[in-house]
C-alpha cells in the first residue's frame, strides 16, 4: 500500500497528497501524522492538494478531521493549492471546510502558519475588524 | 413542365420592367426608407429577385422553396432579412419586400389571363402561394438573425459587466453590475479564482453598489463566491452596501458570515492595513504646488 510522506520544514508538517485516497490511507495518514506531530512537537501542519483534480465529500471529511485532531494537539492546520475548478465544486456541493485555514501555495501557507503561531491573537482581531 | 410555371416566366420575359416599377411604387408606399442609397439597394435587390424568380420559375417547382433550384433565392432573402434586422427594421417592413410583389404580379396575370377565368383563379392561388413561402421563409430568417444578435449582447455583457480590477499587491477587486443569477456567479467565481491564482492575492475586496437588489437567491450565490475564495486562501471582504440593502438582508435572515464595509474606500483601507500597510498624509512645505 502506497504511504503519503510527511515532510518536516522547521516546526512544521507538510503533507502533500498526490494520489487517490480512500479509507485505509486516510486512516494511516491520521494515524501517521498525529504521531508525528507528537514526536517532532510540530506546531503546524501544511496538506498540499495541488495535485488533486478532484475533491470529493470524503476528502473533504478528512480535511476537516485532520484540522480538528491537529488543535487538539496545539498545531494549526492549512490546506495549500486548491485548484480553482475544485474550489467551485466543492462550494458547489455546500462543502466550504469551514474548519480548516487555506492558503493560495506552500509560500503563503507557511507565511500563514508562522503567522498564527506567532501571534495567534492578533489573525483572529484582524478578521474582526 | 406544366403551362402553370410559364405563366409567370411569360409575364417577367414580357413585362419584366413594369413589374419592377409597380413592385417598387407598392414597397414605397409601404415602408420608408432612411437615405437614398438603401433605396437604390432595394431596387437592385428588387431586380436580382426577378432574375432569381424567372430562373426559378423556368425549372422548378412552385410548391418547395427547399428544393436546390429556389437556393439562388433563399439566400437573396437571407441577406436581405439579414441586413433588415441589423439595420433595424420591423418585420412587417422586411416582409413587405416580398408581399408587395403580389399586387403588381396579380395585376398583370389579371390582364394576361382576363378570358380564362378558371385558369386565371389557379395561377393566382399558385403564385400567392409560392409568395408567401418566400415570405414567411423571409421572417423566418429575420428573426434567427435577432436572436443571434440578442445571443451575442447576451455573452458581451456577460463578459463586460464581470471585471477582476487589481486594486494593490495582492488585492483584488470585484465590482459586481446587475442582478447575480447562477450562470453569472459560475463566470465571476472563474474569473476571480483564476485572478487569485495568477496574482496571489490574498484579499478580494467584492462590491455590490450595482447589485440592485439582494434576495436570498443573490446572497446565496455571494456566500458560494466568498467560500469559493476563501478555499483559494484569499479572505474576501464586502463593499458597497447601500442601507435599503443592508435592511433587506437584516429582514430576510440571511448571514454573511463575511467581514463588510459601507464603502469600497474603507474596504481598501482595510485591505491595506490587513497586509500591513498605511496610509499617511504627506507633509506637504509651504510652497503652493504648480
Amino acid at each position: 500500500m502506497a504511504e503519503i510522506p510527511i515532510l518536516r520544514i522547521g516546526d512544521c508538517l507538510l503533507v502533500s497528497i498526490q494520489v487517490d485516497m480512500h479509507d485505509r490511507l486516510a486512516l494511516a495518514l491520521q494515524d501517521d501524522l498525529t504521531q508525528r506531530i507528537v514526536t517532532d512537537r510540530a506546531r503546524g501542519v501544511m496538506i498540499d492538494i495541488s495535485a488533486l483534480e478532484i475533491v470529493d465529500s470524503f476528502i473533504g471529511r478528512m480535511l476537516n478531521n485532520i484540522a480538528a485532531m491537529s488543535k487538539v494537539l496545539d498545531a494549526v492546520t492549512v490546506v495549500v493549492g486548491m485548484r480553482p475548478a475544485v474550489a467551485i465544486t466543492l462550494v458547489e456541493l455546500g462543502l466550504g471546510l469551514t474548519g480548516v485555514r487555506t492558503a493560495l501555495n506552500v509560500d503563503k501557507g507557511l507565511a500563514l502558519i508562522r503567522r498564527m503561531i506567532d501571534y495567534p491573537e492578533r489573525d483572529d482581531a484582524d478578521r474582526e475588524r | 413542365m406544366s403551362d402553370q410555371e410559364n405563366i409567370v416566366l411569360r409575364l417577367i420575359d414580357r413585362h419584366g420592367q413594369r413589374l419592377l416599377t409597380d413592385w417598387l411604387a407598392y414597397q414605397r408606399k409601404d415602408v420608408r426608407y432612411a437615405g437614398t442609397q438603401r433605396e437604390a439597394e432595394t431596387v437592385e435587390l428588387a431586380r436580382r429577385f426577378l432574375d432569381h424568380l424567372r430562373a426559378g420559375a423556368q425549372i422548378a417547382q412552385f410548391d418547395d422553396i427547399e428544393t436546390p433550384e429556389w437556393r439562388p433565392i433563399r439566400e437573396l432573402l437571407e441577406d436581405l432579412s439579414r441586413d433588415r434586422a441589423i439595420g433595424g427594421f420591423s418585420p412587417t417592413e422586411t416582409a413587405t419586400f416580398i408581399f408587395s410583389l403580389k399586387e403588381p404580379l396579380f395585376a398583370l396575370l389579371r390582364e394576361e389571363l382576363r378570358d380564362d377565368t378558371e385558369r386565371l383563379v389557379r395561377e393566382t392561388s399558385t403564385t400567392s402561394r409560392l409568395i408567401d413561402r418566400l415570405g414567411l421563409y423571409t421572417i423566418e430568417c429575420y428573426a434567427r438573425t435577432r436572436e443571434e444578435i440578442i445571443r451575442r449582447q447576451q455573452q458581451e455583457l456577460l463578459e463586460l459587466s464581470t471585471p477582476v480590477v487589481q486594486l494593490w499587491d495582492g488585492i483584488l477587486a470585484l465590482p459586481l453590475i446587475g442582478t447575480l443569477d447562477s450562470a453569472r456567479t459560475q463566470i465571476v467565481m472563474e474569473s476571480l479564482l483564476q485572478h487569485i491564482v495568477d496574482s496571489g492575492a490574498e484579499i478580494a475586496i467584492i462590491d455590490i453598489t450595482g447589485v440592485p437588489t439582494v434576495d436570498t437567491l443573490v446572497a446565496q450565490h455571494l456566500i458560494k463566491t466568498i467560500s469559493a475564495a476563501r478555499l483559494m486562501g484569499a479572505d474576501c471582504i464586502l463593499s458597497g452596501i447601500r442601507p435599503q440593502i443592508a435592511q433587506t438582508i437584516v429582514h430576510l435572515g440571511l448571514e454573511l458570515n463575511v467581514v463588510s464595509k459601507a464603502t469600497m474606500a474603507d474596504a481598501l483601507a482595510l485591505a491595506l492595513r490587513r497586509s500591513g500597510k498605511t496610509i499617511t498624509e504627506r507633509k506637504l512645505p509651504a510652497a503652493p504646488e504648480r
